[in-house]
């Protein structure tokens, strides 16, 4: 047994909320570079090359990304071997969004509960997602989620015969629906299989691998170009101005299903892909 | 890249005739923000026969709801948020007077309307720039609803705020255009 007092959990949760909404990944930063080079549509490039401005800015300047600073999502990934003390995971990983949203100058969007709306005025509660993996190490991502793009996911549970085709175009549908609301260019995660909420998690953690990894499994990473081709050919470019840069990357996650089922989810993601992870 | 048009708000009718989708704009001088929250009080209020807390004739509405300002700073990250949930409200507004809005993502058939009847123009301002826009905001100040936190009206100080026009007060929409242009499916 391994112990990991709360207090750094607390911190690390803090230090991530605030970094991941003042820096933009890196491989975020990479694509838009490429996309930069390869759209073809002039409003489009000026969009693009602000988005590069931005991220500058709000690294130099300490001003977020994008004042939706997002539901805190927190993955964890916690080793079997490890043994919180001082205090329990939920209230540290919440002490830290409470910490890190005060104290980076980050928006406070949460609301108590989804009719009366009363905002929490910490950002809190976190949703927070606990993998229990082996080993004696934990490791913490922080995502933070914004309402433009997350309010443009779906769900369906199609049938078996529909198959891969039917999964197409499902996911270009609902990108073309979508068009400008989510801030393309944007990233998306699609979750195939499992049952109703398994798909739905498995799309949110498809947005957690950096861009430019295929899924390992070249029938799904085939699967994953063929829609990145498709989405770009729809023409709603950066901001949905017009262009050929619609999603800078698309990650499929699946998993088993049920015999009868074919559930498939799209989580969309800004190019305010914001994420930032650490291991304890 | 085409040249940008200066414009100083408040906007004349002949600002907003001038202008067509697709144009690049540099907008100037006072604008509101207002979210979901602040239109519904501020229309309920009126309905109620109360006077609106601020002069709506030939303004300009930001749909934005800043991030916090770091001390010594007017404001946060400053980008606009998803418009259509404005939507059922902006009829109404145009016909109190304001003449322009800004924010991201498209409307609906009602608005694009009511934008033609009524000499209006929505703008688009690049989602998810908060960093860039907020350093083109210069004084930033709290003037209705401020219970109301990031969805607190605020009148806004901008110079040169870059905008693109989506719907001109012709019926013409650049997020139809555009994606027209480019599709290739
Ligand atoms: S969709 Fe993303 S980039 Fe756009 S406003 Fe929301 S958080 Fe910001």
């Amino acid at each position: 047994m391994r112990e990991i007092h709360v207090d750094r959990i607390i911190g690390t949760v803090k230090n991530l909320c605030i970094k991941a909404n003042y820096e933009l990944p890196q491989d975020v930063r990479e694509f838009l570079l490429k996309a930069l080079e390869k759209e073809e549509s002039e409003v489009g490039k000026e969009v693009i090359k602000q988005l590069l401005e931005n991220a500058d800015i709000a690294q130099r300047e300490r001003i977020p990304i994008c004042q939706d600073t997002g539901s805190a999502v927190v993955f964890v990934e916690l080793g079997q071997d490890v043994h919180i003390v001082g205090g329990n995971l939920h209230e540290a990983i919440n002490e830290g969004v409470r910490r890190g949203y005060t104290e980076g100058y980050l928006r406070k969007s949460i609301v108590r509960d989804p009719l009366r709306r009363k905002n929490t005025g910490d950002n809190t509660p976190a949703f927070i997602h606990v993998e229990l993996v082996p080993g004696d190490k934990m490791k913490i991502t922080v995502l933070p989620k914004g309402g433009g793009s997350e309010n443009m996911g779906k769900l369906v549970i199609l049938t078996p015969a529909e198959g891969i085709e039917g999964v197409k175009k499902f996911v270009i549908k609902a990108v073309e629906e979508a068009g400008p609301n989510p801030c393309p260019p944007v990233v998306l995660g699609v979750g195939i299989g499992g049952t109703f909420e398994y798909a739905t998690y498995l799309a949110k953690k498809a947005l957690l691998r950096p861009l430019g990894v295929r899924h390992p499994d070249p029938f799904y990473a085939k699967l994953e170009e063929e829609l990145i081709d498709e989405i770009n050919k729809l023409g709603i470019g950066p901001q949905g101005l017009g262009g050929i840069t619609t999603a800078l990357d698309v990650h499929v996650e699946y998993s088993a299903t049920h015999i009868t089922s074919l559930p498939v989810a799209v989580n969309f993601n800004c190019h305010a892909t914001r994420r930032a992870e650490a291991e304890l | 890249m085409g040249d940008y048009k200066r414009l100083k708000t408040p906007l004349s009718e002949d600002d907003i005739l001038s202008l067509k989708s697709g144009d690049r704009v540099l907008l100037s001088g006072y604008i509101y923000t207002a979210r979901d929250a602040a239109h519904k009080r501020l229309l309920e209020s009126l309905d109620k026969g109360e006077e609106p807390p601020i002069d709506l004739k030939g303004i300009v509405i930001y749909y934005c709801g800043p991030s916090p300002a770091r001390p010594g700073r007017p404001i946060g990250a400053a980008g606009p948020t998803t418009a259509y949930r404005m939507d059922p409200f902006t009829p109404r507004m145009l016909e109190l007077g304001v003449k322009g809005f800004i924010g991201k993502g498209k409307r609906s058939k009602e608005v694009i309307e009511a934008l033609k009847t009524l000499k209006g123009v929505y703008f688009a301002a690049t989602g998810g720039a908060g960093a860039l826009l907020s350093q083109r905001i210069k004084e930033a100040e709290v003037v209705a609803y401020e219970d109301l936190g990031p969805e607190a009206i605020r009148k806004l100080y901008v110079e040169d705020f870059p905008l693109i026009v989506v719907n001109d007060a012709y019926g013409n929409d650049l997020y139809e255009e555009g994606r027209r242009k480019y599709r290739k499916i």
